[in-house]
């Protein structure tokens, strides 16, 4: 079993580890420190630090203000009060204007587990990326989370990155670096592809092996560029015919949405498969631990390979019903 | 020029820029014209040959529909033509309808959704207070736009911060689109709300150039705390048929109308 990590503890660690690197780096967080992590910088750097309260629109315009003045500036708090409650001031604050900085929305998703629907933000992918010039990551695991921070303080420019509050393996190899367009391959295959984001890894895999005891075979790839969306892989992932693909996010306008846009504009020499997009089907969250939650909204392993086989092998859901 | 004949060239600059973009906001922009004039005659240390001068002091005009102002402040600072002012607004040219920092030199900001401009001065207060540096930064509200929360959280953090070198002027002309502060939303009163958020309060008539050059050096005296001028000033200020009338907030003048005005400013 590998080691797990939450993507949030390697935000922590990560940018305390940049702020040695990079004199220039500020972090702005609104009362949530301990959740986001930022207190490792905070304790490192506190000259860096700066807590803005519970205010989030005044943080990331802040952020914006202290941006032209030379310096790198992340600014952090949930995923639904940075892309959600302060849409507007990333929007015209920071993007408009083309700022240096980066927002690490922690949270996201269903995985928030019991404080529920209302802070369970499944729409910040869709709005981040409907922003102008605005590069969104949602990283897989921890690795990929501290080059995706690494990457963010090397480019100039608004950069929105996406980590869970879950514990989830850590798949990437040291060294790893992220480029804006790449994805991962994670098993090779080739009946269907599951292409996924976020903290899916396990679930993907799991799902492989299901379908590989029937004789078909499974194509993996992590794919942690949301915008610009990684071409390659929908490339990749429409030669296979079949396309699932798993986000921890409304199946609106995020991921699934942005494959759909990528594999729509293919070259015609390209195959147009299905495209099975399973996420929070258009609704809000719930409270629960994050395994209940994730099997009521058919997202574990079991009820995954049941709707591909609703929507692909129907001779098989009954049996994979009662797996 | 001394600022009287800053500000009348500046006046000029907005007439005919809104009258030929058949669009903007005259009576905002008017009513905070003497306070930009002494601003950027005298007191901010910038220059237009280095727009992007490091330790310049910043200007964030967080009432961005004010922003013909601006161009004409930033125009006869020399930071690019006054013959600019003759595209304001129209297709292709770098004087959009609210200011936009990435085109137009000497513009710290760009702005235009109300209270977000004043948390940006903010930024550049607290960078400077981090990093060291001596430069001052200097913002301009509506009194209009006091009625969006993000100012009060903007102020909140200022005072918390201690960002003495932070001073803002509200451009108290009492109207906004829908008619009169005090009937859409009443921000009053704003003497006790900025004293009760941290501010050093300085009450003056915006149109004075003596009290806003005297606001201006007593600022600088503060310590400790962010200071905030309140102006009382006229919408529309020195066009007598524009003078104190709402529907001038965001209406350009006729051919007519702009004639008269410019014999008035003249």
């Amino acid at each position: 079993m590998s080691e797990m990590k939450a993507l949030r503890d390697a935000y922590g660690e990560g940018i305390a580890e940049l702020g040695e690197e990079f004199d220039n780096l500020f972090v702005l967080d609104a009362d949530l420190t301990k959740s986001t992590k930022t207190e490792v910088f905070k304790k490192k750097f506190p000259e860096r630090f700066i807590n803005c309260g519970i205010a989030e629109g005044n943080m990331m315009s802040v952020a914006s203000g202290l941006a032209t003045c030379g310096n790198i500036v992340f600014a952090s708090t949930f995923a639904m009060f940075a892309a959600g409650r302060a849409y507007e001031q990333i929007r015209n604050s920071i993007a408009y204007p083309r700022t240096n900085v980066k927002i690490v929305a922690t949270h996201a998703g269903l995985t928030v587990g019991e404080d529920g629907a209302t802070h369970q933000c499944l729409e910040d992918m869709a709005l981040m990326r409907a922003i102008p010039g605005m590069t969104v990551i949602s990283p897989s695991d921890a690795v990929q989370t501290k080059a995706a921070l690494r990457y963010a303080c090397e480019t100039e420019g608004p950069v929105y990155i996406r980590v869970g509050r879950l514990a989830v393996p850590v798949v990437h190899k040291e060294g790893y670096r992220f480029t804006p367009g790449s994805y991962v391959k994670i098993a090779e295959g080739n009946d269907m592809t599951i292409l996924y984001t976020g903290p899916f890894y396990q679930t993907a895999l799991d799902v492989k092996e299901i379908y590989e005891a029937k004789g078909i075979s499974v194509k993996v790839l992590d794919v942690p560029s949301i915008k610009p969306m990684s071409e390659e892989a929908v490339k990749e992932a429409a030669k296979t015919g079949f396309i699932v693909t798993l986000e921890d996010h409304n199946t609106v306008g995020g991921f699934g949405s942005a494959v759909c846009e990528t594999l729509a504009s293919l070259p015609a020499e390209y195959p147009s498969p299905k495209v099975l997009r399973l996420g929070a089907d258009d609704q809000f969250g719930t409270s629960g631990t994050p395994a209940e939650i994730l099997k009521k909204y058919g997202l574990d392993a079991k009820s995954v390979a049941v709707r591909i086989a609703e929507a692909k092998y129907p001779e098989w859901k009954a049996e994979f019903e009662n797996l | 020029m001394n600022n009287q004949e800053f500000a009348r060239e500046m006046r000029k600059l907005i007439l005919e820029g809104i009258y030929r973009a058949k669009s903007g906001h005259p009576g905002g922009s008017l009513s905070c014209t003497d306070i930009l004039a002494v601003l950027f005659n005298e007191e901010l240390k910038i220059d237009p040959k280095n727009p992007k001068m490091e330790d310049r002091d910043r200007f964030v005009l967080s009432k961005g529909h004010a922003c013909p102002a601006l161009y004409a402040a930033l125009a006869l600072k020399g930071f690019f033509s006054t013959d600019e002012l003759k595209n304001l607004r129209k297709i292709d040219s770098i004087l959009q309808g609210h200011p936009d920092m990435k085109h137009i030199p000497g513009v710290d900001m760009s702005t235009g959704s109300l209270g977000q401009g004043i948390s940006t001065a903010c930024g550049m207060a607290i960078s400077a207070k981090r990093n060291g540096k001596e430069y001052r930064v200097y913002s301009v509200l509506g009194d209009g736009e006091c009625q969006e929360g993000q100012v009060w959280e903007a102020m909140m953090f200022a005072a918390h911060y201690k960002l003495d070198n932070l001073c803002f002027f509200i451009d108290n002309n009492g109207l906004q689109i829908d008619g009169k502060i005090t009937d859409v939303m009443s921000p009053l009163p704003f003497e006790e709300k900025l004293l009760a958020f941290g501010m050093h309060l300085i009450q003056i008539d915006g149109h004075d150039y003596g009290q806003i050059k005297a606001a201006l050096a007593e600022a600088k005296t503060v310590k400790g705390k962010p200071t905030a001028i309140l102006a009382k000033t006229v919408k529309g200020k020195g066009v007598s048929f524009m003078e104190d009338i709402a529907s001038w907030h965001g209406a350009a003048p006729s051919e007519e109308q702009y004639n008269q005005a410019i014999g008035e400013v003249r």
